[in-house]
């Protein structure tokens, strides 16, 4: 799960790290009169899930209330990577005499989390990291014993020569882990870490991502997921427990499992066409959660096919049978539904649905074929 | 042969009176896995279908039956206990089924289990069959068929997917390996490449990877200097658009999109055989076999 820049600053913070203060406005006026609390120079930021934000314009300097209530006005009509943006973070500027970069992250290749810092931070750190290695430090750290403080230390003076500057980076990095792992975060980052003309550390931005397998052991993270900065057809996707991604073509696709949901796009790439969606129903078998995915394909007036490809092993192929009669049934279909079902009690399931109408196959190929040769000629229902 | 599991596999099954667990172990006895023992905690003393004894602790399963195998079927939050104590009671070799354990968690379990000499398969995966033999898991039985090809993947139903085609035209399989696709496994591509290797019964093998991550790649450089077996190789996911990435530290951390364009190329890097949907290993693996 994604969180805001200033829900991350606040778990930043309550974990002691420096951070300058900042609030957040909606609207133009609420910049305007959140600068002028402030006073002099306020950098106003779009709070969006997506990367990229300074480059894609939704980070702007403002020296007065009035250029912060027009700089957020412009920011607010932002969308950034198709997201909109609907909420700036207004906080004073800070001056800056050089900016670091602190990150942790889970790598699956070293199995910990690993933290990652570079004394070259800012906007370019994808490409320091490509070009010049030797300006990040890699530090594996293990789980069991948590970040010692030597550790800490021997990363603080990897970014800073001056002894202060580098102990004040050193108890950050503590700060930053135990946050992180309190959090059951999957990766946190400080971009940039600067120092300022008087010497002072200072966090200016903040990022965390939730390991979404943690929310049900920390509910105060929980609640931070703010619906509205997300597609909407993926959050109705997330509360029927389904895991969906719009795409731009015409033929809907339903699967169980990840890998397979995948493969099935893949193939209807492969025989011409074009899949509308990633939508995968997951292992368990519940007939809801069938009518809830073709609610949610429905909706996509761009959907000119369906298919199902459903195999069982977990999931029971007849209860995504009686899944599609109910959701039919309830909502008729204006666009033709392929089905190719097999694996756990298939042979109900083909009886199910012959006896509502429905045919279905037991080969891939067969039915992603059909599917898109059907979007294709906008064919009618079987 | 096989590799993993054979016909003389004794397994424990961890949360075997749950709803997942007690199904799978009902699943698994019929296929002719030896199930000797189960576990859940406060219900020691019963018997599982009038037949398993169930114990309140793993280390009370392993003192009565010394089992050589685990398979956990408890809830994500309780999981990577579940593997720790496996480990420590001593169980060799430990098939982690649940799915949506924390991934911190994994950071602590991975070391321990390594220490403790054991092997984990898992989590979040489908488990292993040697067809014929015995299965640990929830693989599908009867879509499987003993044979030459071994089979491993990231994926759950996209396994079955390949083995259901590989079995309808009649090419059997020495083991299937689900690894999972959780960011820490237990179990990577290459420690089944290298055992398919060693194992003499298997003749070619077949690898379904997915985008994301670099496992692919390390896997492909595996097979090109380590293995004189062929290998035929899937990337599900070529159509799949870049995710809304936050953050840097994911592209400096593994230095790779983990495109499926990269994987393909690291797979014709390494001379496999490259399969550009399931229904391609038939011919791929058949032209092999020759």
């Amino acid at each position: 799960m994604n969180i805001h820049e200033y829900q991350a600053k606040e778990i930043f913070r309550a974990a002691g790290i420096p951070i300058p203060p900042g609030e957040v406005a909606t609207t133009p006026a609420e910049a305007e009169a959140i600068a002028k609390k402030f006073g002099g120079t306020v950098v106003v930021k779009a709070q969006v899930h997506a990367g990229g934000r300074g480059k894609a314009g939704g980070v702007k300097l403002a020296k007065t209330p009035e250029e912060a209530r027009s700089v957020a006005d412009k920011i607010l009509k932002l969308h950034i990577k198709d997201l909109p943006v609907q909420k700036v973070l207004v906080t004073p500027a800070a001056d800056i005499a050089s900016e670091a970069y602190v990150g942790i992250i889970v790598d699956r290749a070293r199995k910990k989390a690993v933290f990652m810092v570079s004394p070259a931070g800012g906007i370019d750190i994808e490409e320091v990291a490509a070009k010049t290695p030797e300006k990040i430090m890699y530090h594996p750290v293990d789980a069991r014993y948590g970040l010692m403080d030597f550790e800490a230390q021997q990363m603080g003076f990897f970014l800073y020569k001056d002894a202060k500057q580098a102990r004040a980076a050193a108890s950050i990095m503590k700060q930053l882990y135990q946050a992180f792992v309190k959090s059951g975060a999957s990766l946190a980052e400080i971009n940039p870490l600067v120092v300022t003309p008087k010497g002072e550390v200072l966090a200016l931005d903040a990022k965390m991502v939730v390991d979404d397998n943690e929310l049900d052991r920390h509910p105060e993270i929980a609640k931070l997921r703010d619906e509205s900065a997300e597609a909407p057809s993926e959050v109705q996707a997330r509360n029927a427990n389904l895991t969906f991604i719009k795409l731009d073509g015409n033929v809907g696709c339903v699967v169980n499992g990840a890998g397979l949901a995948m493969a099935t796009m893949d193939l209807v790439k492969y025989y011409g066409g074009e899949p509308a969606n990633f939508l995968d129903i997951g292992g368990s078998s519940n007939p809801e959660k069938v009518v809830n995915a073709l609610k949610i394909i429905t909706a996509d007036p761009n959907v000119k096919a369906i298919l199902f490809n459903i195999f069982g092993g977990i999931t029971r192929t007849d209860d995504v049978a009686n899944g599609i009669v109910t959701a039919t049934k309830q909502n008729p279909l204006k666009v033709p539904i392929v089905i190719r079902l097999t694996g756990t009690n298939e042979e109900i399931a083909m009886k199910i649905l012959q006896d509502n109408g429905f045919s279905a196959s037991s080969d891939m190929d067969e039915a992603v074929k059909k599917a898109v040769e059907l979007a294709t000629k906008g064919g009618k229902a079987a | 042969m096989s590799i993993f599991i054979d016909n003389s596999t004794t397994v424990i099954v961890q949360g075997i009176t749950g709803r997942d667990g007690s199904f799978h172990a009902k699943q698994m006895m019929e296929y002719g896995t030896k199930i000797v023992a189960g576990v859940t905690p406060g219900k020691g003393g019963q018997k599982f279908e009038d037949k398993v004894p169930v114990f309140n602790t793993v280390a009370e399963a392993m003192k009565a039956t010394n089992a050589n195998t685990s398979v956990i079927y408890v809830p994500p939050m309780y999981a990577a206990d579940a593997i720790l104590e496996a480990a420590d009671a001593g169980v060799k070799f430990i098939v982690a089924i649940t799915e949506g354990v924390p991934v911190l968690d994994m950071t602590r379990v991975y070391p321990f289990v390594k220490e403790k000499g054991a092997r984990l398969l898992g989590p979040n995966c489908p488990g292993l069959i040697t067809p014929g033999q015995s299965k640990v898991g929830i693989i599908p039985g009867r879509i499987c068929t003993p044979g030459p090809v071994g089979v491993v993947s990231r994926s759950g139903t996209l396994t079955y997917e390949v083995v259901y085609q590989l079995t309808r035209a009649g090419l059997g399989q020495t083991t299937c390996v689900g690894i999972g696709g959780d960011p820490i496994n237990g179990t990577n591509f290459i420690d089944c490449l290298a055992a398919f290797e060693k194992d003499p019964a298997t003749k070619v093998v077949c690898m379904m990877g997915e985008i994301g991550g670099t496992d692919e790649q390390e896997a492909a450089e595996f097979v090109k200097k380590n293995m004189t077996k062929p290998v035929v190789g899937f990337i599900a996911g070529q159509t799949a658009p870049p995710g809304r990435r936050m953050g840097h530290a994911g592209a400096i951390i593994s230095g790779s999109a983990g495109t499926a364009a990269e994987k393909i190329q690291a797979f014709k890097d390494a001379a496999m055989g490259v399969a550009q949907r399931p229904l391609d290993f038939v011919e791929l693996v058949r032209a092999r076999l020759k």
